[in-house]
């Protein structure tokens, strides 16, 4: 078997194009899917909070489902399962049958996934937020509502950080599946172009370096994201270091803000 | 092997509780229950290869030895930075379509066969995270127990064989039993590389029927899996812990 380089081009001949669009179908799949799955999540995680059995117990079994069962069979069942019914319902109003678009049913397939993992990973956060925390709020005379706006949410980012971007790229590799519903993506066109180049492990091993390549960024912009949000966390001490003390004092900054009547 | 259990263990199972079965799942018990036994061996096979690989790997990553450690790494890296789809693909439609001539009889014999690369790649697979959670394990451990064990006599291989390694293993337990998990979800996709395993199987049985209550019997088989690994995991948890 001979090779040419230039199948690998963009010329008239080459797979240049259809990989890089191969590519940015991966990577918006993956991100679409990463959004509606913090909406799922959030959802997931406000029942599972709920202080009625009820509620909580639909969301429990739910993510004891997605985490047991393997994500190709749930992509299907999604698929298959919404074909079926939005088929059922243009066929009761009198319209005829269509093949689902692939794109939203992937992203839906995926992101009814990691919307049950984004919910464990914003629980985790939720609760990680120090108890005393709120009783302060309270203390202050804070309403529920507003401590957790105020208070708990903008700490729960911080917290759930290391969680999201693990699951961030799972989610780019998992997206490889969508190539099993025949959604273009970056696996299917390399899949189709070494069919009809013949060179297979060519295409398949290219895949496997531009997945690599978006992942080791992902990786790059998930540290410093981290890095970011840890920032305002990093004024303590080490052990034996002295500690600097803030320019301000403590009390002045008090007044400042209008809180010194405590 | 498996057309034996097909016969021996499947058919009577189904023969026996098909009296009691949704009729979907009666129609094709035996095929279901085939496919069960092919996910239930590849599994137990690839995380035993995958557990030696995951020691071996973190041990090679901890070494001094650089070039060691750089080879381990790589391995790791590339192995947790791809989707195990792709693996499959490239070492059952990318190597094996070198075919026979090409590759040569003993190699053929692996990879011309979805059966042995699903069983190679899901190893692999398996090895490179695994490695990634002894790796944490051991380093969060304290490093006065290496030099105690050090200090005491003991080589650094050894002192990790007896000190370090079964307390790490204790420690990331429930770190790995999420791993098996995740590993048994990925085997499904072994499907796509013409095993006939629950998946394999389940797809064959859709296509037939066209019915959603077929995948709908296959995630609940998958689920009882999952229920059993997570429960053995918890009773090897309870006899490991100490105090």
């Amino acid at each position: 078997m001979g090779f040419d380089l230039s199948i690998l081009g963009f010329g008239a001949q080459g797979w240049g194009l259809q990989i890089l669009v191969g590519t940015a179908v991966t990577v918006a799949v993956a991100i679409c899917s990463l959004l509606v799955g913090m909406l799922i999540g959030a959802v997931l995680v406000a029942m599972k909070l709920s202080r009625y059995r009820l509620v909580r117990l639909p969301a429990k079994l739910y993510t004891i489902f997605i985490r047991g069962t393997p994500e190709f069979l749930v992509i299907l069942l999604v698929y298959f399962g919404s074909e079926s019914i939005i088929n059922a319902i243009l066929g009761s109003i009198g319209l005829g049958r269509i093949d689902l678009p692939k794109f939203p049913a992937a992203v839906a397939g995926l992101s009814a996934i990691y919307g049950a993992y984004v919910s464990e990973v914003l629980r985790g956060a939720y609760l990680a937020v120090p108890k005393g925390q709120m009783e302060a709020a309270a203390a202050t005379g804070l309403s529920p509502f507003t401590s957790l706006v105020r208070i708990r949410i903008p700490q729960i980012w911080r917290y759930a950080l290391p969680g999201l971007g693990n699951l961030w790229l799972s989610m780019l590799k998992d997206s490889s599946l969508a190539a099993v519903i025949a959604l273009d993506e970056l696996l299917r066109v390399s899949k189709l172009a070494g069919e009809l180049t013949q060179h297979p492990l060519v295409f398949y091993s290219l895949a496997g370096l531009i997945y690599l390549g978006i992942t080791a960024l992902s990786d790059i912009g998930r540290r410093r994201l981290e890095a970011k949000a840890q920032l305002a966390y990093q004024t303590k001490a080490a052990p034996g270091k002295v500690e600097i003390k803030p320019k301000k004092t403590p009390k002045s900054d008090l007044r400042a803000t209008g809180a010194s009547h405590v | 092997m498996f057309d034996l259990m097909s016969q021996w263990i499947s058919a009577p199972i189904c023969g026996l509780a098909s009296p009691i079965l949704p009729s979907v799942f009666a129609n094709s018990c035996v095929r279901y229950f085939d496919g069960f036994w092919q996910t239930i061996i590849l599994l137990i096979l690839s995380v035993s290869a995958g557990f030696v690989l995951a020691m071996a790997t973190a041990l090679a990553r901890l070494s001094q030895r650089k070039f060691l450690a750089n080879v381990a790494a790589v391995y790791s890296y590339v192995f947790r930075g791809t989707p195990l789809l792709v693996q499959l693909f490239i070492a059952y439609y990318g190597i094996g379509s070198f075919g026979e001539e090409g590759l040569g009889s003993l190699l053929w014999l692996i990879f011309g066969n979805g059966w042995t690369v699903g069983l190679i790649i899901l190893s692999l697979n398996t090895g490179a995270y695994s490695a990634e959670i002894i790796r944490g394990a051991v380093v969060n451990l304290p490093p006065g127990q290496m030099e105690a064990a050090k200090a005491s006599g003991m080589s650094w291989l050894l002192a990790m064989y007896r000190i370090i390694l079964p307390q790490a293993f204790r420690y990331c337990l429930p770190a790995y039993a999420n791993e098996v998990v995740l590993l048994m979800k990925g085997s499904a996709l072994v499907s796509t590389i013409a095993v006939m395993d629950l998946m394999g199987q389940t797809r064959t049985i859709y296509a037939r029927s066209y019915q959603l209550e077929v995948y709908v019997n296959a995630a609940i088989m998958y689920l009882v899996i999952a229920g059993l690994i997570t429960w053995l995991f918890r009773s090897l948890e309870k006899r490991l812990k100490v105090g």
